[in-house]
């Protein structure tokens, strides 16, 4: 057996730029451009509102400290976005703690229990569903059923309220996700010791799972906090001061920044630059935590 | 060569002289008649009679599929978990019957613990592993407790000063060995071994059979295995199933091995199927 014969090196020698090389280079580039649109998008989208907000400092005297600490008002010069800043920290707290114990239940429920059945099925279909209905429309669900309905009025729970059924399919879909990464051999090895359904679940399944479950249940409050058209359904719209509770009138961030921006002074239209910069920020912080809860346990299991 | 079956199947008078275990009459823990198991519609157990003896070790060999894992997760009852499963017949662990609908399967697992064919260690710590036993059933936890239980799983000496570590950073032996562990803690009577050692290198294969033959000292125990080498080293009794969900021989291990009553049951021991 001779190795490599004429043939076989001719066959293996770079021949030069064929056509198909040539379509195999454009394709590269034109799915590397593709993916880039979304990261150019956003470069810029942040480039322009973070000139915009540093016009309003240099043209309309906004300064960080006093717009992070001033309430809102109807004189521009002395309107800042800490009562829209209150509004939204309590709306997260109300939101999650509605959200998180409701979804995660059910996402239990359907992972752990639920026999698979017709029921299982309809309650699963209905949840991409209702994770794909338009936030609006929870908006207008919370507006008849619970604003005028129970007479609840355009306070901040009813907000809340709206925005924990716009993030509970998401919460519980990621949940479930969460829950059926944690292998059977896990429930098995706990239920051949001993334990009860619900103490395997308690000991063992949510433990494992809880990473997952907190990932995307940030990742939903994430989507949450900058959810305008509910909270306007809901009745958020200007208010002066900020909300000492969840029974009060309120305007959160992205209601506020929504009126200001409608406002035909553009000393208002640069103070609506300066919220959307605080807004983003958290928004990619909550992203951030989020991304590093994931990595840091995806490591280590 | 193929006998009655009726006299050959259950012979518990005579104990293996290996071993040295039970000079004493045996005493029967768990036993069946006529058990039958389908998966749907398909038959993974047909009319299983056995009678397994106390403090001995009884192998389950056969070839893939013939239901010998289905017949170990009847006992304690870990063939609630798959829905299409129905049971058929009589299962009695000593005098009860298991399947009876007044028997709470957590209690019969409380008394008969398993042990899987791969490691299952819960992402706690060594202790809790160890402990998880004893917390779930309500009972005292104890450093002792734990220490006995990890020296009665031959891995104390491995792990005393990493008790705080987590289960999953041990090699696979010693995984399976803290599993055994966390079985034995809590003292059941019972322990149902679901080919453990078939995902182990050689040496952790040797380590966990010295340790099964320690175990019979104070609890039955229930192995299967698809290594008919392992089922003749470590076990008193040995029974075959055959394709079919059948019990076709249950008799001394060396009496299996050395004088099988049935031709199907020496072929398959002899390797010319299977």
């Amino acid at each position: 057996m001779s190795l490599g014969t004429d043939q076989l090196k001719n066959e293996l020698l770079d021949t030069g730029m064929t056509v198909d090389d040539i379509k195999n280079r454009v394709f590269v580039w034109v799915i590397l451009a593709a993916s880039l649109l979304g990261v150019v998008a956003l470069a810029l989208l942040i480039v322009d509102v973070i000139y915009e907000a540093y016009i309003g400092y240099r043209e309309f005297d906004i300064r960080p400290a006093q717009f992070l600490t001033q309430s809102g008002s109807r004189t521009p010069s002395q309107a800042g976005f800490l009562a829209a800043m209150v509004a939204t920290a309590w709306l997260m707290v109300l939101t999650a703690a509605l959200a998180f114990f409701v979804g995660v239940g059910s996402a239990i429920y359907l992972e752990e229990y639920a026999p698979d059945n017709r029921i299982t099925r309809l309650i699963e279909a209905n949840l991409s569903n209702l994770a794909g209905v338009p936030s609006i429309v929870y908006g207008l669900l919370v507006l008849a059923a619970i604003v005028n309905g129970i007479g609840l009025g355009p306070i901040l729970l009813s907000g809340a309220i709206a925005l924990a059924l716009l993030i509970m399919p998401i919460i519980i879909v990621s949940a479930q996700e969460a829950l059926r990464a944690v292998p059977d051999s896990v429930r098995n090895g706990s239920l051949a010791t001993g334990a009860t359904q619900w103490q395997t679940i308690r000991r063992v399944v949510l433990p494992s799972a809880m990473p997952g479950i907190l990932t995307g249940t940030i990742l939903a409050l994430a989507r949450a906090v900058g959810e305008t058209a509910p909270l306007i359904m809901v009745g958020a719209l200007f208010t002066a001061r900020a909300p000492p509770g969840p029974l009060n009138r309120f305007s959160a961030m992205p209601t506020q920044i929504y009126t200001w921006a409608a406002e035909p002074s553009q000393h208002f239209i640069h103070l609506a630059a300066a919220g959307i910069v605080v807004l983003l920020v958290v928004m990619l912080t909550m992203n951030g935590v989020a991304i590093y809860l994931r990595n840091k346990f995806e490591t280590e299991v | 060569m193929a006998t009655d079956t009726s006299d050959s199947l259950i012979t518990t008078d005579v104990s293996s002289t290996e071993t040295g275990r039970g000079k004493v009459p045996d005493e029967t823990v768990v036993a069946s008649s006529n058990l039958d198991v389908y998966y749907g519609t398909d038959q993974a157990l047909e009319d299983v009679s056995i009678e397994i003896p106390e403090h001995k070790v009884t192998a389950i060999i056969g070839p893939s599929g013939c239901g010998k894992s289905t017949f170990l997760r009847c006992i304690n009852r870990m063939n609630d978990q798959i829905p299409a499963c129905t049971v058929d017949g009589e299962l009695r662990f000593h005098s009860t019957d298991v399947y009876d609908e007044a028997v709470d399967p957590v209690a019969l697992r409380r008394k008969i613990g398993m042990v899987f064919q791969k490691p299952n260690p819960f992402p706690k710590s060594i202790y809790d592993n160890v402990a998880y036993g004893l917390r779930v059933q309500g009972k005292a936890v104890t450093d002792e407790i734990v220490e006995e239980a990890l020296r009665g799983a031959a891995l104390w000496d491995e792990v005393s000063d990493q008790l705080e570590e987590s289960g999953l950073e041990l090699s696979g032996g010693q995984q399976q060995r803290l599993c055994i562990a966390r079985a034995i803690a809590p003292d059941p009577e019972v322990i149902l071994m679901d080919e453990p050692a078939s995902a182990l290198d050689p040496v952790a294969t040797s380590k966990i059979e010295d340790l099964i033959a320690d175990l019979a000292d104070e609890y039955t125990v229930v192995i299967v295995t698809h290594n008919m080498q392992q089922a003749a080293r470590i076990s008193d009794k040995t029974a075959v199933f055959l394709t079919g969900g059948r019990l076709v021989e249950f008799d001394d291990t060396q009496k299996v091995f050395e004088n099988p009553q049935h031709q199907r049951v020496e072929d398959y021991i002899t390797g010319k199927f299977g």
